[in-house]
C-alpha cells in the first residue's frame, strides 16, 4: 500500500532508510525542522539547516522516487534563547517560497516555559502574516497534557487562525480529544517508549474515527523506527480493518491536509517522474 | 467506530502479550525490593501504584486515566497573566 509519512526527520537518517521506506510503499514525506541534539549558535546555522531541508533532502528522496516536503522554524528547545529565535523567525521568509516548503513547524512547547510560549506566539504571527500552514510539536511525557492544553489556548486565542490548517502532532489518549474537538488535525506519533505504539494508534482510530487523524514515525536521531507507519498498517490489518480505511489514514488524509499549502504539488506515484 | 474483532477474539490475540507485560512490571517491582536503598518516598512510585490501581478497576478509558496520573497539572487560567506580561514587556 502507498503511504505518506507526515512527520519524519530524514536529515538524521542514512540513505539506506530512503530505500527501505520506498520498498515499503512510502511515496511522500514531510520533514519539520527540529532540534539537532545541540543548541545552534547563530542564525547562519539555521540558514544552512534550511538549505539542507529544502535542497539536499528533496534531492536524496527523489533518488528513491519519494516526494519530500518540509516545514521551517526554530524548535521549542532552542526557543529559550529569545534573541536568536527572533533572528531565525525574521530569516524564515527567505525560504517560504521554495518548492516543497509547506509552512511553519514543528513549533510548540517543550518544558512549557514563558519564553517557549512567547516564541510560539511569534511563530504563529509569522504564519498568519505569510498565510502558512502550521505543524505543532507537543511536549513529551509528564509535560504533554499541560503543554498541549497551553498550545490549544494560544491557538484558540488567535482569531486569525484557521483550525483546519493546523496539525497538532504527538497526540496520545489524554490529548487527542481536545485537539479534535477544536477542529484541528491530530497526528499520532509511533515512537518507542515516549509516545504511541501502533496498537494504541489503532485503538484511537477505533475510538475517534479517521477524520482529521494522521500517523507518523517521527524517525530521527534518537531510538526511533522510520518504518513505523508500515507497522501501523499491519496492526490495522490484523485488527480486521478494511484496506479503504487504512488507505484513508496513511495516504488520503495527509494529502488532504497538505493540499492546503500553496507549495504542495504532489504527483501520484503512478505518474511521478523525478528529475535525476 | 466498532472494533471488527469480538471480545473473545481480542482476548485470544492479546492474552499472552498482556500476561508477559504484567510479569515484566511484577519483576521490575521485585527488582526494586531486592535492590539496596529505599525509594519509598519517591513520587514516581506513588504514581506507579495509582496506575496499577486503575488497571484493576472495571471502568473504561484506563489508558487515558493512566496518562493523567503521569501528567503535570494544567492551570486553565494561565493565559490571561501571560498575555498581560507579554503586552507589558
Amino acid at each position: 500500500m502507498y503511504y505518506f509519512d507526515p512527520h519524519i526527520h530524514m536529515v538524521s537518517r542514512v540513505t539506506d532508510d530512503y530505500e527501505t521506506l520506498a520498498k515499503m510503499g512510502c511515496v511522500g514525506m514531510s520533514e519539520p525542522a527540529f532540534w539537532a541534539g545541540f543548541d545552534r549558535g547563530s542564525v547562519d546555522g539555521f540558514r544552512d539547516y534550511f538549505r539542507q531541508l529544502t535542497e539536499f533532502e528533496a534531492k536524496r528522496a527523489s533518488w528513491y522516487r519519494v516526494q519530500h516536503y518540509t516545514w521551517l522554524c526554530i524548535n521549542a528547545k532552542e526557543a529559550e534563547n529569545v534573541s536568536l529565535s527572533r533572528e531565525v523567525i525574521a530569516m524564515i521568509p527567505e525560504f517560504l517560497d521554495r518548492p516543497g516548503v509547506l509552512g511553519i513547524g514543528e513549533i510548540g512547547l517543550n518544558k512549557n516555559t514563558k519564553n517557549e510560549s512567547i516564541i510560539f506566539c511569534e511563530h504563529l504571527d509569522l504564519a498568519m502574516k505569510t498565510d502558512e500552514q502550521i505543524l505543532i510539536h507537543t511536549p513529551h511525557l509528564e509535560d504533554k497534557y499541560q503543554g498541549t492544553r497551553m498550545i490549544l489556548d494560544m491557538l484558540c486565542d488567535d482569531s486569525r487562525i484557521d483550525h483546519s490548517r493546523v496539525l497538532v502532532d504527538h497526540v496520545e489518549e489524554h490529548t487527542i480529544r481536545a485537539v479534535l474537538d477544536e477542529g484541528f488535525w491530530a497526528g499520532m506519533t509511533l515512537y518507542p517508549v515516549s509516545k504511541c505504539t501502533p496498537e494504541r494508534a489503532v485503538d484511537m482510530i477505533e475510538m475517534y474515527g479517521p477524520e482529521r487523524l494522521l500517523v507518523n514515525s517521527a524517525g530521527d536521531w534518537g531510538p526511533s523506527k522510520p518504518t513505523a507507519v508500515p507497522d501501523f498498517i499491519l496492526a490495522m490489518r490484523l485488527r480486521g480493518h478494511p484496506e479503504s480505511l487504512i488507505r484513508r489514514v496513511v495516504y488520503e488524509n495527509p494529502l488532504k491536509f497538505f493540499s492546503q499549502s500553496r507549495n504542495f504539488h504532489f504527483t501520484p506515484p503512478e505518474v511521478y517522474q523525478p528529475a535525476v | 467506530m466498532p472494533i471488527p474483532l469480538d471480545a473473545e477474539e481480542v482476548l485470544n490475540r492479546e492474552f499472552l502479550e498482556v500476561r508477559a507485560r504484567l510479569l515484566q512490571v511484577a519483576a521490575a517491582l521485585d527488582r526494586l525490593d531486592r535492590a539496596s536503598g529505599s525509594v519509598e518516598a519517591d513520587a514516581r512510585l506513588t504514581k506507579i501504584s495509582q496506575a496499577l490501581a486503575i488497571l484493576t478497576e472495571a471502568e473504561g478509558d484506563r489508558a487515558e486515566r493512566i496518562q493523567h496520573v503521569f501528567s503535570r497539572p494544567y492551570d486553565a487560567k494561565w493565559l490571561g497573566p501571560f498575555k498581560k506580561e507579554r503586552m507589558n514587556s
